[in-house]
């Protein structure tokens, strides 16, 4: 069986598919890739289903061997990749022979590589998925150095032919997202709601897979008192009592008590998970 | 009973009512006979998420059936959730004596009271499978731990608030412990993991104290 055996992870590697929808009412939050599109399109690079399962790497820092031979392929954020030393182009599948060293290094654009692996990381499933969720202590645990990860059969599809010239990297710049209505947006002042869109925030250090913590001018509240904890959606905005948001992600608890003023609308998410500390955001109606 | 609308994304729609009790006649009524394309329902406190695929249902049309659903629909519904579960406890959780003097009553009183009412989960927070339960017959408000323990045993029985629980897992806690269970309250390679899930009535049975 072909294995990926790890030497170095790196600042964080996880095993992460598409994670664990519908089961909220019973506590457990979705989960899964942070930039589900990067996963998506790993996969799709190598041949496999959208959902197979790879690696989530924050940062970059990961050196690994292949023992057995395998298609792979490296998306999401940008920078250094090399195979036994020789540059591998981003946004490709490239075929590693058996003991070949993959050097993924440090990210000059976004901050989440995803690794995909034909067949898949063959991790064994927790309520349906191979996702680690960092809250819940689900799924996989995270990834230490000198572990062999199996990777899966063959998928069916084969490996795609594709335009390399198609990948474009995540923005350096500002990065815009759209918003949503929020449940609680009535909970703030006009000038809040109003500074949520014209001013610009700053992602803070405090940006995990929980939440990215923004920074930027106090949300002032209309109403104060307390919010019965209530369900959440991803990218569910919510403003703590400093007046500050934080956009809940992928491994949010399933409820909240703090007011929820806007949504990063789906199609957003994914950038979020791209941030760098100190990158600047702007927010535009969806 | 009042329903508010309340936007919650592309895909959801956060339902607000003005008590739990209405939260619980609500989220009956919505799950006995969900249309195609509601995915999931997220009950808390005060509110129910209703989740939908846009792919299958519009937001609108979603919207429309839960501001018709009857409410009184909720009372014939019997799903695998409304089946009862019995928890045997060994009551004998190191908060027992102190919680049972804040309320002023004994701890045989309050062992009598918590074992003979019937609870039912109202919904999941916290934690995975960690069921929030609430009694009609329950009549203690049990204030929170001022600082909470850093760990908390799986199988401890507690109370806070209105509020009873159980800790499906060794976890931090700031809830006081009156008991603990051998019952296995998550198990994530069950087809149902939780077994305090949101609707389900629950019992439990005073063992003796090992």
């Amino acid at each position: 069986m072909t294995r990926l055996h790890v030497e170095q992870p790196g600042a964080a590697a996880l095993v992460e598919d598409l994670g664990r929808p519908g089961l909220a009412h019973l506590g457990v939050a979705t989960s899964g890739a942070l930039d589900r599109g990067a996963l998506a399109l790993a996969n799709r690079l190598v041949g496999n289903p959208d959902g197979a399962a790879g690696l989530e790497l924050v940062l970059g820092g990961f050196r690994a061997r292949f023992e057995g031979e395998a298609w792979f392929a490296v998306t999401g954020a940008w920078g250094p990749v090399s195979l036994d030393g020789h540059p591998v182009p981003p946004y490709a599948s490239a075929r590693a022979r058996d003991g070949a060293v993959l050097e993924i290094g440090t990210a000059v654009r976004g901050i989440r590589y995803v690794l995909a692996v034909r067949g898949g990381i063959a991790a064994t499933a927790v309520l349906g998925s191979r996702s680690r969720d960092t809250l819940a202590g689900l799924g996989p645990e995270p990834v230490v150095a000198g572990q062999d990860l199996a990777i899966g059969a063959e998928p069916a599809a084969s490996v795609p032919v594709v335009d390399q010239d198609v990948a474009f990297p995540p923005p350096a710049g500002a990065v815009t997202l759209a918003l949503l209505a929020g449940p609680r947006a009535d909970w703030f002042t006009d000038a809040a709601g109003a500074a949520l869109f014209e001013s610009p925030w700053r992602l803070s250090e405090q940006a995990d897979r929980i939440g990215a913590r923004l920074v930027g001018p106090v949300l002032e509240r209309r109403r104060t008192g307390e919010l019965a904890s209530e369900a959440t959606v991803p990218g569910s905005m919510q403003v703590a009592g400093d007046g500050q948001p934080t956009i809940l992600l992928a491994d949010r608890p399933v409820t909240g008590g703090y007011p929820v003023i806007a949504i990063v609308a789906p199609g957003s998410l994914d950038a979020v998970a791209q941030l760098r500390p100190g990158q600047e955001v702007r927010f535009r109606h969806a | 009973m009042s329903r508010r609308l309340l936007p919650s994304g592309d895909a959801a729609l956060l339902v607000e009512c003005d008590s739990l009790e209405e939260v619980l006649a609500l989220h009956d009524a919505l799950a006995a006979d969900p249309p195609r394309g509601v995915v999931e329902l997220v009950p808390a406190a005060r509110t129910i998420l209703v989740s939908i695929d846009p792919a299958r249902i519009p937001l609108e049309s979603a919207a429309t059936w839960v501001r018709r659903v009857p409410a009184e629909a909720g009372s014939r519904v019997a799903g695998a959730a409304a089946e009862g579960v019995v928890i045997p406890v060994a009551y004998d959780g190191e908060d027992l004596a102190a919680t049972a003097t804040l309320l002023a009553v004994s701890t045989e009183a309050l062992i009598a009271r918590h074992s003979s009412v019937e609870w039912r989960v109202a919904f999941i927070g916290f934690a995975p499978g960690f069921g929030y339960l609430v009694s009609d017959d329950w009549p203690f408000e049990v204030p929170r731990l001022d600082a909470p323990r850093t760990r908390v045993p799986a199988g401890a029985v507690a109370l806070a608030g209105a509020f009873g629980g159980v800790y499906p897992r060794q976890s931090p806690g700031g809830w006081r412990l009156i008991g603990r269970t051998d019952v296995a309250l998550w198990d994530p390679d069950s087809a149902e993991p939780a077994l305090l899930a949101p609707g389900r009535r629950v019992r439990f049975e005073a063992i003796g104290a090992g």
